[in-house]
């Protein structure tokens, strides 16, 4: 087992023959990962799918990785290029579920949730449902800053943007965020009053 | 920063507010302004419920949970990685001499035809120009005549029909794939 080791080690091994160490970075990583792409492609499918791209794609160029930035934030920006050129190919049809439909949607969702169901949900899956809401954007950087430990600058190193371009779509996220948990989960949201 | 203004929280717009405070909670805030907001959260109610209202949301958003993917994603990788290689790093084999070398060229070919024109521009003296005229001596048949283009025009097409032909392989190998 090769738990105790940084990323920068294991890449070290990885790059000296030991193939078998990069598991402990598909290990580390998978999670983080598998969210962000189901952040920007919806089916779970497609998404294990390009998940499991991205990591061969580090894999095939590790040797590029100079570790001038965390190796999170290097494979953030392959999984967010293969999913940008993926949508792009399949021409998939990505909707913010920004508009009157979403409740009929929420219904619908694979969780089996229903909206009047809602109100007995843990906060912790309010959230992620809330967060399934949102366009794939907002989304997306809200899951980097939150969930995959990147700074704002590193966020906006993963989404290609200025550090000030991905500071305004934060803001402008978790006010959509907000203004989704006080649609949709009023009776909870109560407490914020 | 103005003070004043800032300490007047009724002025304050809600989203500049609301901002202003996301800055100060992800530690984004300069120091001034920082002091200046802990200030207005112990004298201010507004600013003090708002506080509270976006900690709130920012607990929610540190207890979203991540996603799972299936039990054998790691094995599927680790299966995929066996069958390819490392590929070598990209600074070995691109040489950056090559791309100054590229970029050197067309430097060098834009400030030679503005040395050109500019040549034909500079009126012979005694005699009166104008901008006008000037550009109307420009005469640069001398390189782009008809065969130059003419052969440009056919190294395009040879380059299309190239690139043509690989997008169609790929869709016939890309269709047979999912067939």
């Amino acid at each position: 087992m090769m738990t105790g080791y940084t990323d920068n080690e294991i890449i070290s091994f990885v790059l000296n023959g030991n193939q078998g160490a990069y598991a402990q970075l598909v290990d580390r990583y998978q999670n983080y990962v598998f969210t962000l792409v189901l952040r920007l492609v919806k089916s779970r499918e497609d998404a294990e799918e390009l998940a499991q791209d991205a990591f061969v794609k580090a894999f095939k160029y590790l040797k590029d990785f100079r570790g001038d930035s965390k190796f999170s934030t290097w494979l953030y920006t392959i999984v967010n290029n293969t999913c940008i050129t993926f949508l792009r190919k399949k021409r998939l049809e990505v909707q913010s579920l920004d508009n009157e439909q979403v409740f009929s949607r929420a219904d619908n969702l694979d969780s089996g949730m229903r909206s009047d169901a809602v109100e007995h949900k843990s906060k912790q899956a309010m959230v992620n449902e809330a967060i399934k809401m949102l366009s794939p954007d907002d989304a997306m950087v809200i899951t980097l800053f939150y969930k995959a430990e990147q700074s704002l600058e590193e966020t906006a190193a993963v989404l290609g943007i200025e550090v000030n371009a991905a500071k305004v779509r934060l803001h402008r996220a978790r006010a959509r965020l907000k203004e989704k948990m006080i649609s949709f989960y009023p009776e909870e949201i109560k407490e914020l009053n | 920063m103005n003070h004043n203004n800032t300490m007047d929280s009724s002025s304050e717009g809600n989203s500049g507010m609301e901002q202003r405070l996301w800055d100060y909670i992800d530690g984004l805030s300069q120091t001034d302004e920082k002091e200046l907001i802990g200030k207005l959260l112990k004298e201010d109610m507004a600013w003090k419920s708002k506080y509270e209202e976006l900690i709130k949301v920012q607990d929610w958003l540190q207890q979203a949970d991540t996603e799972q993917p299936s039990l054998r994603f790691t094995k599927n990788v680790m299966e995929e990685i066996a069958r390819t290689q490392i590929n070598p790093a990209a600074h070995h084999y691109i040489n950056n001499r090559i791309i100054w070398g590229i970029g050197f060229f067309f430097i060098a070919m834009m400030v030679g035809i503005l040395i050109y024109g500019f040549g034909q521009m500079i009126s012979s003296p005694g005699e009166a120009s104008s901008v006008s005229k000037s550009i109307g001596k420009l005469d640069f048949s001398k390189f782009f005549n008809n065969n130059l283009v003419n052969a440009l025009m056919m190294i395009n097409v040879v380059i299309g029909l190239f690139l043509l032909d690989n997008y169609l392989t790929n869709k016939r190998k890309q269709f047979r794939k999912e067939a």
